[in-house]
């Protein structure tokens, strides 16, 4: 289904707005119609950040996400705000190990990964996000992986890509 | 073909601005537009031109002032309490005939209001927000790519015009990342070289002043008919819009600019579901207004019009003068950074259809 809306949430400083930038140039390089649309307001760091991204075949609309088919969260605020925008029968994707309260919602698949753990075993809690990122384009295929690390590749940090690549590949087991 | 690149509303019109040959840009900060500034003082250095932050906005409007009589291209941006400030300068810029780019990067208002997106100053972008019988073009994009294109456009036509030309986005067009293509370009248009400028002698016997004060009513009053006559050039020449799904007759017509238009498109695809035909005229230009959009479609229109806006209801009065009793013309609005989604904009066009019927 080439028409998806994904919101990433979480604390400023995870990695989220990069999240959505990845998978945004990961649906260029599919030529699909995409956006990427930030929360910006008095946002500080430390504090809550999200970003809206969309992948569409056909003309985009508004950049900004309120009926997401998919929503992916590290932090309790972000599932308490966003739990309710994912449309019956779409996709949350929650960091279990940052998120300390089971989500409400039955009508729609939830996929609780302890992304922080993975990230530590792999190497670095920072690529956290990565683990997270990995298991949604497992699990939508919104985009291809290889497309995914294309785009981490020219457009991400080059000592960093070994790293990001394995915490894609791990997030993307998890979730199969 | 250049390659498509990612990139933010606000960073692609500096790199637009870059492009078109922008030499001078004066800024001073405010959300949502501040990454316009930012990306500026980064890579004006780079290309050998001029970034600088004034103190306020009416110094920065004043340093465009200056750099425009000198005869460079110049710009600045701002977002809507900063362009209050700066609609002096652009009043006097105006009377003065001098070219420059502003970008009003527009959010809530009135007074501080918010920092989300907004179409309220509709009215003051086209209507003189500042003093005197003066008219500015204003281009509303509503993609970035179009907004690159009409950044390079709102240079061209303001050299060709010595006017000041503004590009009107919303916080949703400054702040999202949509792929965009840098083409090269050349002017078609016969600009005029520009011997008017303030920038020394260069084997003249006069110097050039640059002024907007005429104390003799005589000869204000010429002043304002060569103005009246530029801008009746300007009408004729200059207007855009687009018109959607109005191939064939339609039951309503969607009056819509800027992001808000895109919004609009999707709510035509859903009602198209629901067999209820629906076009669209989206203003590109907001003045010179399409007036002759209207006349273009009223024979393929049943039941009216219905200007949807972000702000209470302001370009409903051009499309009322537009229309001009024809037809009925309806409005629906949000304001204070809310955004209408399409089903909000269905529900509301199945009210207008559905109680006609």
């Amino acid at each position: 289904m080439p028409h998806q809306e994904i919101i990433f949430a979480g604390f400023g400083g995870q990695g989220i707005l990069s999240m959505g930038k990845f998978l945004a140039y990961a649906g260029l390089e599919e030529e699909l119609n995409v956006s990427w649309f930030p929360s910006y307001g008095p946002e500080m760091r430390g504090g809550t950040s999200n970003c809206s991204v969309i992948i569409s075949d056909s003309p985009i609309g508004a950049p900004i996400v309120t009926d997401a088919t998919a929503v992916v969260v590290m932090n309790r605020p972000s599932l308490d705000k966003f739990e309710s925008h994912v449309v019956k029968g779409g996709l949350l994707i929650i960091d279990s190990d940052l998120v300390n309260r089971e989500p409400e919602r039955t009508d729609i698949e939830i996929i609780k990964i302890p992304a922080q753990r993975i990230a530590e075993e792999i190497g670095s809690k920072k690529i956290a996000n990565m683990v997270l990122l990995g298991a949604l384009v497992e699990k939508t295929k919104i985009v291809s992986m290889e497309s995914l690390l294309k785009a981490l590749k020219e457009h991400g940090k080059e000592q960093f890509y070994e790293l990001n690549k394995k915490a894609l590949e791990r997030g993307a087991e998890y979730a199969r | 073909m250049a390659k498509k690149v990612l990139m933010k509303g606000n960073e692609a019109i500096g790199e637009a601005a870059i492009h078109a040959g922008c030499q001078c840009f004066f800024g001073y900060p405010i959300t949502p537009q501040t990454e316009i500034a930012a990306y500026m003082a980064r890579r004006m250095p780079q290309v050998g031109r001029v970034f600088l932050q004034a103190e306020s906005e009416v110094a920065a409007i004043n340093m465009v002032y200056g750099a425009a009589g000198a005869g460079v291209r110049v710009m600045t941006s701002s977002s809507s309490p900063g362009i209050s400030l700066k609609s002096e300068g652009i009043s006097y810029i105006a009377g003065a005939e001098l070219p420059c780019v502003i970008v009003n990067i527009v959010r809530g208002g009135p007074g501080l209001g918010g920092i989300q997106p907004a179409q309220s100053d509709y009215f003051q972008a086209t209507k003189g927000g500042g003093h005197g019988d003066y008219r500015m073009v204003v281009y509303a994009p509503s993609s970035v790519q179009e907004l690159v294109d009409l950044v390079q456009e709102a240079f061209d036509v303001a050299d060709q015009y010595r006017n000041p030309v503004m590009i009107m986005g919303d916080g949703m067009l400054g702040q999202m990342m949509e792929p965009v293509e840098f083409k090269e370009r050349q002017t078609t248009r016969n600009l005029p070289e520009k011997t008017w400028a303030a920038n020394g002698l260069r084997g003249r016997k006069i110097h050039n002043v640059i002024n907007s004060l005429y104390l003799k009513p005589e000869e204000l009053e010429a002043h304002n008919k060569k103005l009246q006559q530029k801008y009746a050039e300007i009408e004729k020449n200059e207007v855009k819009y687009e018109l959607y799904n109005l191939e064939n007759e339609v039951d309503i017509v969607i009056v819509s600019y800027g992001t808000l238009a895109r919004i609009c498109k999707n709510a035509i695809k859903m009602l198209e579901k629901e067999g209820i035909k629906v076009g669209l005229i989206r203003p590109i230009t907001l003045w010179p207004y399409p007036k002759k959009a209207f006349d273009e479609v009223m024979d393929k229109v049943k039941l009216g019009f219905i200007s949807i806006e972000m702000n209470e209801g302001q370009m409903v009065e051009d499309v009322k003068l537009s229309v001009n009793g024809r037809k009925p013309v309806f409005f629906y609005g949000r304001s204070g950074g809310m955004v209408p989604t399409p089903a909000e904009i269905v529900n509301k066009i199945k009210e207008i259809v559905g109680g006609a019927k």
